[in-house]
């Protein structure tokens, strides 16, 4: 059993109309832990990670995020997303600003640093993902893959306990998919918890602690890699992996 | 035509210039006026809550669904008149072009703020701004540059229906072309030289906005 979880998710129910597409959805994910959810479309896995944050609000159930419940009234949840980086499948940098400026601005606006401080920790931040050279840069300028890569160094800027990862890769040409997995792998390594939804399995089973198989709005299996790659108890995560394996 | 007396024009002329001032006065006053209560509707009208959607729905419907002409009518001798205790046609002029124009720039505004992707707003809160930080810098810098051609045709069009306001009295380009056309019983020289000075006021500011909109 986890001693001590950083995400505790139990029992969330979300529905969009008559859709349900979470139902009954309960993990623990302990600190320095590399969660990476699986499954086909539709089958609520971004969703379930855009309520870690609430930009999707569950109807019923709870989640706890360092034993501070989301819901609870005295909670601020803009203080919760500061703590929980996201990276977008669509990378969502702001075009208006120098990539500089997308890393600088929540450090500023939020944490309220002063410009000196968010400059350089942007800088050092982008040496990280090999984009010193396009500090300058307009995001319409960059690749997919650069884009992406702005986008995790702009999650990272806020010093996030967790980060979510919201198939990060998909939107990308299939060569930019490795420089993108590279620097998230590094990232796992030194020992940021990361819950990642993600069809690159080569990754989920190389660097993820955890894999959580969803389908149908439910968590049908989760296990570790070897376990779920190899010997999956469920017959709907079996069919599921031989089908994109 | 061929006994085009420009006499009138030369004997209008400081008349006709401190006319064409005031109208662009008034258009400049209620555009800016029009734009800060158009901001304020376009966020009543996109709430979801509906004390604040249903008023300013309202507020669209009626001023865009009634005659600018009848609202100068209204606010000259009616509101102006009941809250001053007096007529005054300038106030009444930038008052009811403001109201106007309101409810126009509110819906470019909803429209621009509208046009940018949910995305943005999602990465902005994900990173820990409030919904008005996230508003502030960077939904409206980007939905303000898609904003500005609608904006621009707005503007003209109140230059254009600011010559309403002649009707209340208020001593702009209109009113005093009337007045020239009045004492001369003349039409063509004083109408076709207002037709002048609006499109010279309405080309150079499109031309203005073009380049504003390079520049941005």
């Amino acid at each position: 059993m986890p001693m001590n979880p950083i995400i505790s998710v139990q029992g969330i129910h979300k529905s969009f109309g008559k859709n349900t597409v979470l139902r009954d959805i309960s993990i623990e994910i302990e600190k320095q832990e590399v969660v990476v959810v699986i499954g086909p479309s539709g089958s609520g896995k971004s969703t379930f990670l855009r309520c870690l944050n609430l930009l999707e609000r569950p109807e019923s159930g709870d989640i706890r995020i360092e034993g501070q419940s989301l819901f609870d009234k005295k909670t601020k949840i803009e203080e919760i997303r500061a703590e929980a980086g996201m990276v977008f499948q669509n990378f969502n940098l702001f075009p208006h600003k120098t990539v500089l400026e997308n890393i600088m601005l929540a450090p500023m606006k939020v944490r309220n640093q002063s410009a000196e401080q968010a400059r350089a920790k942007a800088l050092e931040l982008l040496a990280k993902v090999g984009l010193i050279d396009k500090a300058d840069a307009k995001p319409s300028s960059l690749s997919g893959g650069q884009s992406q890569r702005v986008a995790i160094a702009r999650a990272l800027a806020m010093e996030p306990k967790v980060m979510l990862f919201d198939e990060p890769t998909s939107a990308l040409d299939p060569e930019m998919v490795g420089e993108v997995l590279a620097v998230m792998k590094q990232l796992a390594q030194e020992g940021m918890t990361m819950v990642v939804v993600t069809h690159e399995m080569g990754f989920a089973r190389e660097v993820g602690d955890r894999i959580v198989f969803m389908e149908q709005g439910k968590i049908v299996e989760i296990g570790e890699p070897k376990q779920i790659f190899e010997a999956a108890q469920q017959e709907r995560t079996r069919v599921f992996l031989s089908k994109v394996l | 035509m061929s006994d085009f007396n420009f006499h009138i024009i030369e004997e209008y002329f400081s008349l006709f210039m401190e006319g064409t001032l005031l109208t662009i006065e008034l258009s400049i006053g209620g555009i800016i006026l029009g734009s800060l209560l158009g901001l304020a509707i376009a966020f009543g009208n996109m709430s979801r809550r509906w004390y604040l959607h249903l008023p300013t729905q309202g507020y669209i419907h009626l001023f865009r669904g009634t005659p600018l002409l009848l609202q100068i009518l209204i606010v000259h001798f009616g509101v102006v008149a009941q809250v001053l205790g007096r007529t005054d046609a300038i106030v009444a002029s930038v008052v009811a072009l403001a109201l106007n124009s309101a409810a126009y720039t509110a819906e470019i505004f909803r429209a621009g703020i509208q046009s940018i992707d949910k995305g943005q707003t999602e990465a902005a809160l994900s990173l820990g701004m409030t919904r008005g930080q996230a508003m502030r810098h960077i939904i409206l810098p980007q939905a303000i540059k898609r904003m500005i051609p609608a904006f621009g045709n707005e503007f003209i069009v109140l230059i254009k229906d600011s010559s309403l306001v002649a009707i209340i009295t208020a001593p702009e380009l209109m009113y005093w072309t009337r007045s020239a056309a009045a004492q001369y019983s003349r039409v063509w020289e004083p109408y076709l030289f207002a037709a002048l000075v609006y499109l010279v006021l309405t080309y150079s500011l499109s031309k203005l906005l073009k380049f504003a909109e390079r520049k941005m």
